[in-house]
């Protein structure tokens, strides 16, 4: 096995220029490819919440009256998932309505009393998605005195929508410069091995298998796969110390999240596919040019 | 023309024909070559000398008829086992072959890294078929800085580097100069003398019949024509 690596390294050291090249390419794609997996994997994050908790609000129903208060707040604290329940009486809301509406609320004043109904704001738990929050809100719906729940599923449904909508786009753009590499791998595999054809030749006149020939050439690939993955990681890297404090800012500041980089796990797994893409490349195309 | 020395053969040919696109560059060509034989195979340009070696070594298959080579049959090697045959073989080329990136001790260890050679005894015996073949100072630089002469002798080192039972040589001295030749020569009859079987195509011999006891035998449009006994004492 050692003399395979030697012999693949001074290969890429006498085709340095072609074996940059698909360094670089490989190291493209990765960083394409990875930036597509930074976004989601903080995106998803967001998602998660930054407490991993979602507010809502469940109306009341209007025969509810105050001396109910102990009951229906009990039976929604109880409900899985539940972590706070703050009581809104409907003059706290109309107070709050007030408030949000600054300047205009002199028709607010006209009012008797309240026509708001009395409210729970809560905060439920979605650390397993927000599938879990709709779970709880469908629970607390059936419950008697509750009118209806709020927690704004249809603008979180179409936020969802938009989110797999780009995840799906970046699976596609992914794999579509993946596919890049990958031909520019193969390619650059014919082009040195039609350099080194005569040598081949000879190779096999003295008795070379088909293994000893194909060894350096795989070796190359899993280092010009290896390589380019650690170099697309490390630009990602350097771009992510770069910018990534004032995005994190910002997000900090909007979700409560910070933006995190690539988990060892997706590091990994980017290591993993670059190397494998080089090895396959090679793989391929020696498959047919040997044959 | 049939030369039939027995089944202790290490080479026998029956009735080998090859076509190229329908021409015949050997037509039933049938001879015995007894293990530690000088056997050289003569005649004019196209006359399928050439061809002939090639099919022993399998570069190309025979139209038809069988080669057996110690009791194997080439027909039926499969691709997996061609290159442990070839090992068994020396091959000198015209055109040297050599790999010009590679400096002449590579290319001559490349006959036993192939047949998984541990790196101290290629080492040791790459030095030593060096030593044999005067190359021994020009170990570490590259085969086109050389002369025609030095190269074939490389040829020569990497073709007996890995002890093969047979040495087959493709107009050896045809591209070099007499004196470089007869150097040649003389490492390949050191190598017969040691028992290995010895095919030189070629077609001017009269350097080489006169330096060894052997066979010649004449190839004419891929007929074998014609079989003599040669001895240097008698010529």
């Amino acid at each position: 096995m050692t003399r395979y690596i030697k012999k693949a390294l001074a290969d890429i050291r006498s085709n340095r220029f072609l074996n940059l090249i698909t360094m670089v390419t490989i190291a493209l794609s990765i960083l394409a490819v990875s930036l597509f997996f930074l976004f989601f994997e903080n995106l998803g994050r967001v998602l998660d919440g930054g407490d991993r908790t979602g507010r809502a609000m469940v109306y009341l129903a209007p025969e509810f009256s105050e001396t109910m208060r102990p009951e229906v707040e009990s039976a929604v604290q109880d409900m899985a998932g539940v972590v706070r329940v703050a009581f809104v009486s409907k003059d706290q809301a109309l107070a709050r309505l007030k408030n949000e509406m600054a300047g205009s609320t002199q028709f607010l004043d006209t009012l008797k009393e309240s026509p708001l109904p009395h409210a729970l704001e809560i905060q439920i738990q979605t650390r397993d998605g927000f599938e879990q929050m709709a779970a709880a809100v469908e629970q607390i719906e059936s419950l008697e005195m509750v009118e209806s729940v709020e927690y704004g599923e249809k603008w979180l449904a179409r936020f969802l929508h938009l989110f797999h909508l780009f995840r799906m786009t970046g699976y596609a753009l992914g794999g579509l410069f993946l596919l890049i590499a990958f031909f520019i791998t193969a390619s650059t595999v014919r082009l040195v091995f039609y350099t080194r054809q005569s040598e081949v030749e000879i190779m096999r006149l003295v008795g070379a298998t088909d293994r000893f020939i194909k060894m350096p050439f795989y070796i190359t690939g899993l280092i010009q796969g290896g390589v380019g993955g650690i170099l697309g990681l490390l630009i990602l890297y350097v771009a992510y110390l770069l910018v990534g404090s004032g995005v994190s800012g910002i997000m900090g500041d909007l979700f409560d999240v910070n933006v995190r980089f690539l988990s060892f796990t997706a590091m990994g797994g980017m290591l993993g596919a670059s190397t494998f893409l080089g090895w396959f490349g090679c793989y391929l195309s020696l498959r047919q040019l040997l044959k | 023309m049939n030369l039939d020395t027995g089944k202790n053969a290490i080479i026998r040919l029956f009735n080998v024909t090859k076509h190229y696109g329908g021409k015949p560059a050997l037509q039933n060509v049938s001879m015995d070559i007894l293990p530690g034989e000088f056997v050289f195979v003569s005649g004019p340009s196209g006359a399928g000398k050439s061809t002939l070696l090639k099919v022993l070594y399998l570069a190309e298959t025979v139209s038809d008829g069988q080669i057996l080579i110690d009791g194997m049959n080439l027909s039926r090697i499969s691709s997996t086992r061609l290159p442990y045959l070839r090992r068994r073989f020396g091959m000198v080329f015209q055109d040297f072959k050599l790999i010009n990136t590679r400096t002449v001790f590579d290319n001559v260890a490349l006959a036993l890294e192939v047949a998984g050679k541990k790196p101290g005894f290629i080492k040791k015996k790459v030095m030593h078929v060096l030593r044999i073949t005067g190359m021994e100072k020009k170990a570490h630089v590259l085969p086109p800085t050389l002369s025609g002469g030095e190269q074939q002798r490389v040829a020569v080192a990497r073709a007996v580097a890995g002890d093969p039972d047979i040495i087959l040589a493709d107009e050896p001295t045809g591209s070099l100069d007499q004196e470089s030749a007869r150097r040649v020569l003389e490492i390949l009859l050191a190598y017969h003398k040691k028992g290995v079987t010895i095919l030189v195509a070629s077609h001017h011999l009269r350097q080489l019949e006169a330096m060894v006891t052997g066979r010649s035998i004449v190839l004419e449009k891929g007929r074998l024509t014609s079989a003599t006994r040669l001895d240097p004492y008698t010529v």
